[in-house]
């Protein structure tokens, strides 16, 4: 059977490999640690980090969670945001982008400011997950108030379909439920709160026989 | 209901307020640390080996001989609870941690004086950010009545806690990928040996442990090694936290006595199929334990670490993951494969090459693009990954992805022609190529060779 080469997905530079084509500009100079003198850091960043910074024997151990509060901070890990935590850290941005780039909840790009994990592993997707996914893009897709993911099992899987809402976990979802969702985000209300998992007891309890 | 169920680490979590000081101390809370302290540090030792516990996190290791390996001498020694749960179908440890988290905590301390630690972390995955509030609330509650810190309960002991918070990546569960993250590096897993029992974060000794293992430790002193080897089986001791989910009409973790016959576990408790239908197949441990069929065999064996490892397959999590006839298997294949693939570090090659391709070829399966000489190199793919990694997620791939096609093969290729069809490629199946002469067959020991 013959493969259509004009089907395949290719980026400019002709890979189909995603990130070639942003290579670094090799006529700078690598950028160093940001000089604490002209780096502005606003004062709760700067002291939530160095409490982190405390906490551990080396302060790389601090490189993590420092990120999540700049990412939280400024929506997610621009440049400047990089600067920041790199200039507290007194780490390079580049070690920080290196580090960052491995992990899921770190977002490199602009994102939506309401983040929507919606669980797509095999519990929640035996149950429907994909439909519920499908829906919610089609609820929240090019709202820059949404940042609508598939996401890998978040560890919830008794209320699956499930999908974490700012952290908050909730389930199991029907496709209707995802307007409700937006709903309750766009009002700056509780999101869903019958079916929120924190509310939930145990199994042998939850469940009326 | 089956009777002796949520006994020890279940029993009454859901109380109001257990998740305080308060309540905890009520229940007896940080007795057993009391305890622990009049004792030395060898004889709480002992009572952890007679116990007989086997790690809760997956790979079913003895926790004492764990703890065991762990050098005596006055360097710095880390203790490390790897809360980071990621494993498909577990939920264990979130509920154990969200309602009970002064028992974990006593149980660091504990195990951190046992091995003589002076500090001790808290792993945990990013996502479970609401449950790292309760632990980081309880963690200030243990620390401002002195079970925490500097000369603890007026002993010479130091013991500090941190409740460190991951960013999302399945690999961190891996401990020595663990031990890279919590140093503030790329989750990749390190080559072993040397283990992490000596020479582990910040190149220094240190003991990593699940939270339901950990979770044992006082209960252990409580009762005593010896009663606490008694429940259980010989080998298995002890009660398991079950993770149930997929297609069941009871979804939940309930603790049960290891050695529970898996009938009473899928049925009893988790209520048995769904209205109409009938159990196809399970993942006994995860989604990296081999895919079994739910036949009257497997019903009958009892739920224990040997008795699965006997059958063909692994206790692991103790996530129990079953679906039913309604299922396609080639999707449950194709979504396991898939989560491998994109949580695959990337730092060896058999398990980033093999996960990638062995995804690759089950979309084509899905697509109609493939024939059954696919299936025969996906056999061989997964048979070269398998023991050629430096961590087990190339195996945890390609366990259950070659169970699924050794025990649904006829599922498999009658699935292949319906989708040819469909794509209207045909369904002249060259019957050449197959078999042993699939693929390059396992790679020979330079021994073999010569």
């Amino acid at each position: 059977m013959a493969i259509d080469p004009t089907k395949i997905k290719r980026y400019d530079h002709g890979s189909r490999v995603p990130g070639w084509d942003e290579s670094a500009d090799l006529t700078k100079d690598p950028a160093v640690v940001p000089d604490p003198a002209t780096t502005y850091v606003p004062e709760p960043v700067r002291e939530a980090i160095e409490v982190l910074m405390g906490k551990y024997p080396d302060v790389r151990s601090a490189a993590i969670p420092a990120m999540k509060i700049v990412q939280r901070e400024h929506g997610w890990l621009s440049p400047q945001a990089m600067e920041q935590a790199a200039c507290v850290l007194r780490l390079t941005p580049a070690y920080l982008v290196a580090v960052a780039s491995f992990y899921d909840m770190f977002e490199l790009k602009p994102k939506g400011k309401n983040d929507v994990y919606v669980c797509t592993n095999i519990s929640c997707s035996l149950l429907g997950a994909d439909g519920v996914y499908a829906r919610m893009k089609d609820e929240m897709e090019g709202d820059p108030d949404f940042n609508v993911r598939a996401f890998e099992c978040l560890g919830a899987c008794e209320i699956a379909p499930m999908a974490s809402v700012n952290g908050v976990y909730v389930g199991p979802l029907t496709e209707d439920d995802c307007a409700q969702i937006r709903e309750d985000l766009k009002e700056g209300r509780e999101v869903l709160p019958d079916k929120q998992l924190a509310k939930r007891k145990a199994a042998s309890k939850h469940w009326k026989r | 209901m089956l009777a002796n169920i949520d006994t020890i680490l279940f029993k009454d979590i859901d109380e109001p307020g257990l998740n305080t000081r308060e309540v905890y101390e009520r229940r007896g809370g940080y007795e057993m640390l009391r305890k622990a302290l009049k004792m030395e540090p060898g004889e709480v030792l002992d009572e952890m080996l007679a116990s007989g516990v086997r790690g809760r996190g997956g790979a079913g290791f003895a926790m004492g001989r764990k703890m065991s390996f762990i050098p005596k001498g006055t360097m710095d020694k880390y203790l490390v609870c790897n809360a980071d749960e990621s494993e498909p179908g577990t939920f264990k440890d979130r509920e154990l941690m969200q309602k009970n988290p002064h028992l974990l905590i006593e149980g660091i301390i504990i195990g951190a004086y046992c091995i003589g630690a002076t500090r001790s972390f808290i792993f945990i995955r990013g996502e479970y950010d609401y449950v790292a509030d309760i632990l980081d609330a309880a963690v200030a509650e243990a620390r401002a009545a002195g079970y925490l810190g500097e000369n603890i309960l007026g002993s010479d002991h130091t013991i500090d806690l941190v409740v460190h918070r991951g960013a999302g990546a399945y690999i961190c569960g891996e401990e020595t990928a663990l031990l890279d993250s919590l140093e503030g590096k790329r989750g990749n897993p390190r080559l072993k040996p040397p283990f992490p029992a000596v020479q582990g974060l910040y190149q220094g000794p240190t003991l990593i442990n699940n939270v339901e293992s950990l979770m044992n430790v006082p209960v252990i002193l409580n009762m005593g090694g010896a009663e606490f080897a008694k429940i259980g089986t010989e080998t298995s001791t002890g009660t398991k936290l079950v993770s149930i989910s997929g297609q069941v009409k009871y979804p939940g973790n309930y603790e049960i006595v290891l050695g529970t016959k898996t009938r009473d576990i899928l049925f009893d408790l988790a209520g048995g199929p769904l209205d109409g239908r009938t159990f196809k197949a399970w993942f006994p441990g995860g989604s990296s334990s081999p895919v079994m069929p739910l036949t009257e065999e497997v019903l009958e064996m009892p739920y224990d670490f040997d008795s699965i490892a006997k059958a063909g397959s692994m206790l692991g999590s103790g996530a129990i993951i079953v679906f039913d006839d309604s299922t396609s298997i080639v999707d449950v294949c194709y979504k396991t494969a898939h989560f491998y693939r994109h949580e695959s570090c990337g730092k060896c090659s058999p398990c980033r090459e093999g996960c990638n391709w062995t995804e690759k070829m089950l979309v084509r399966i899905k697509n109609g693009d493939a024939t059954p000489m696919d299936l025969d190199i996906i056999e061989s793919v997964c048979s070269q990954i398998m023991g050629n990694c430096l961590c087990v997620l190339g195996d945890a791939m390609a366990m259950p992805v070659s169970s699924m096609i050794k025990h649904f093969r006829p599922e498999f290729e009658a699935y292949i022609e319906a989708k040819r069809e469909e794509a209207g490629f045909g369904v002249s199946i060259p019957q050449v190529n197959r078999g042993a002469h699939a693929g390059p067959g396992p790679l020979l020991s330079p021994a073999q060779a010569a």
